[in-house]
């Protein structure tokens, strides 16, 4: 179906992981933007490309809600970035809609000449790190961006995520055997959703259940990274970040710095380095 | 296993279909603007001139003995869309009298057999049709999982053959005469969605169910959910919103765990002006009693939880019945 080239937009990238899960809401888009977060924190120059057509969260996730899309005079698309420094971008189907509550009702052909296009057009520049955010399930925009990879030896492979009810387990063990169809490999599985601490008594709950995660990863003998419980402090940064930035000047980097969340997350990043083989990280920085 | 049956008239096509692409099915196949200059023209013009779509009628017989048909909404994930959908039939399924269908419109991610504790059941077919898994004497259900070799199977499939499984859904289970039939859909505004109102726009839809979080990131995208239904001219019957507050087990303490930092469900439904039929808050027994696919109200009605489903069940209720009027 696609050409057997690798996208023009993707050769300065140096490395390409995917997010995935079979079941939606449970925190694809919040964690891939705590792992971009926290590749930025390492210093990485990070991009993210949403392919949730009908569903975009990562405007709003990373603050970006009134970004827009430039043209680039090679006719390509200017990914919007966080600020002057550069080191975060986001491409996503958000900033094409007029209204945010516009919806986008497309059928599948549309949605994957979107997606080709996204991966054709959007001009990265060079990135350490492309993270890719996709809808839940297994169908068109997931076909389209594994045929568009297909090519491509940069991509590392995919982080999938899960919350620790069964309900969830059967739809990410669907997701894992999409990745062998397509040869993605799993760099591992996190636990979102994984208990929450009571603010009034410090006491953990484990709303939906506990160690599914883990359960699973042992049961498909994939690699597990951790568990990621629920912060309502990480819900609070991201509700509140745009109001932040504007009275206090923080960056949601500097806002998720101060979060208990980061240091956990740290730890799963380097789990996600190193399952991918890229060992040091530190060495490969881009000079600028 | 159960064959599932390709949509008719596939020809191979020389080339992926371009981005406005009628459908081979459709009565422009080969006439469209997109259809110039694409290679597969002359195979889509070659195709049998087709009137209406002649499974319409068939799936019009099978519906017309179903008094209600309510679809389960939401535009996000995992906010409980098929949480609610067990809930409600379990709800309407606890009245004798009354016969009740389930039937599960997510191809890629069917979670309703867990919920209604029939996993490892199998779907049988007759001359008649398929014949729905029982779950209780009057609650029936039918799924995608029935018939996948095994549970963990991914099915990857395009748009265009999820909607011959739809089709194939509508038109030849076997519900025979039910009082309500709840649909389950995935999360997102795309092809299944589409398919299931074109499908059953002539038997006529009662309405939807939209089901939310707090949070604004979920109300985003329910937002864009709405705007469907306005396009596609399904009737909005209320909102619920699921997960709202948490009361920790230890100390009796209330949280907020989604926040609902732009009011919320109900503001959203006051601005939009869609009936709010109430919050569910978060109860860890919701979650113990789906993974173990027993009903949350047999075990536990003397729960807030409790209450609270059985309240948006009798508004939404109320509503289909001052609809039908």
């Amino acid at each position: 179906m696609s050409s057997e080239e690798v996208p023009k937009s993707l050769k300065k990238i140096k490395h390409i992981i995917l997010v995935l899960s079979g079941k939606g809401g449970v925190g694809k888009s919040s964690i891939t933007t705590q792992l971009a977060l926290s590749l930025i924190q390492k210093n990485y120059k990070v991009g993210v490309l949403d392919i949730d057509l009908t569903g975009p969260s990562l405007p709003r996730m990373l603050g970006l809600e009134n970004g827009k899309v430039h043209q680039s005079s090679n006719n390509g698309w200017i990914p919007v970035f966080y600020d002057q420094s550069q080191q975060l971008s986001l491409m996503s189907l958000g900033f094409l809609l007029n209204d945010r509550g516009n919806s986008v009702v497309w059928r599948g052909p549309k949605k994957t000449a979107m997606i080709k296009q996204f991966l054709k057009d959007v001009e990265w520049g060079s990135l350490d790190y492309l993270l890719i955010d996709t809808p839940p399930g297994t169908s068109d925009e997931h076909i389209a961006i594994a045929e568009e990879l297909r090519y491509c030896t940069n991509v590392e492979g995919a982080v999938i995520v899960t919350t620790p009810q069964l309900v969830s387990i059967n739809d990410v063990k669907k997701e894992i055997n999409f990745c062998k169809k397509v040869n993605f490999k799993v760099l591992g599985v996190v636990e979102n959703m994984s208990g929450f601490i009571c603010p009034h008594c410090e006491e953990c709950t484990n709303i939906f259940g506990a160690g599914g995660g883990k359960k699973l990863a042992e049961e498909v003998q994939l690699p597990y990274l951790g568990n990621v419980p629920i912060d309502p402090n990480f819900v609070d940064i991201i509700e509140k970040q745009t109001e932040l930035r504007k009275t206090e000047g923080k960056t949601l980097v500097d806002l998720y710095s101060g979060c208990r969340l980061s240091t956990m997350f740290a730890e799963i990043t380097d789990k996600v380095l190193l399952n991918a083989g890229i060992e040091d990280g530190t060495a490969m920085q881009t000079d600028n | 296993m159960i064959s599932v049956t390709q949509p008719t008239q596939q020809k191979e096509l020389k080339e992926p279909e371009p981005e406005h692409c009628p459908g081979p099915e459709s009565n422009d196949a080969g006439k469209a603007d997109a259809c110039a200059g694409c290679a597969n023209k002359e195979i889509c013009e070659s195709l049998p001139k087709k009137g209406p779509d002649p499974d319409l009628p068939l799936i019009n017989e099978r519906l017309n003995d179903i008094e209600h048909k309510i679809l389960v909404l939401s535009g996000k994930g995992g906010v409980g869309k098929s949480t609610f959908t067990s809930m409600l039939s379990w709800a309407l399924a606890s009245y004798e009298e009354l016969e009740i269908g389930a039937m599960d419109l997510d191809i890629c991610g069917p979670s309703l057999p867990k919920m209604l504790g029939c996993e490892k059941e199998t779907v049988h077919a007759s001359n008649s049709g398929w014949t729905p898994v029982y779950v209780a004497d009057n609650l029936g259900m039918m799924s995608i999982q029935f018939m996948l070799p095994n549970a963990d199977s991914a099915i990857i499939w395009r748009g265009a053959k999820k909607n011959g499984l739809i089709k194939q859904f509508l038109k030849d289970v076997d519900w025979g005469r039910l009082d309500y039939l709840v649909i389950d859909t995935p999360p997102g505004t795309s092809d299944e969605h589409l398919s299931v109102t074109t499908y059953m726009k002539e038997v006529g839809i009662d309405g939807a169910l939209i089901v939310t979080t707090p949070q604004e990131v979920a109300l985003l995208d329910v937002r864009k959910e709405i705007d469907f239904c306005k396009k596609a001219g399904i009737k909005i019957l209320g909102l619920v919103e699921n997960m709202s507050g948490f009361v920790c087990p230890n100390c009796g303490g209330e949280s907020k765990i989604f926040k609902p930092t732009t009011g919320g469900g109900e503001k959203l439904a006051k601005d939009l002006g869609i009936r709010f039929l109430g919050s569910v808050p978060l109860d860890v027994r919701i979650r113990e009693s789906c993974d173990q696919g027993e009903s949350f109200l047999d075990l536990y009605p003397d729960s807030p939880a409790c209450d609270a489903i059985l309240e948006v069940v009798d508004g939404l209720l109320d509503e289909v019945d001052k609809n039908s009027q």
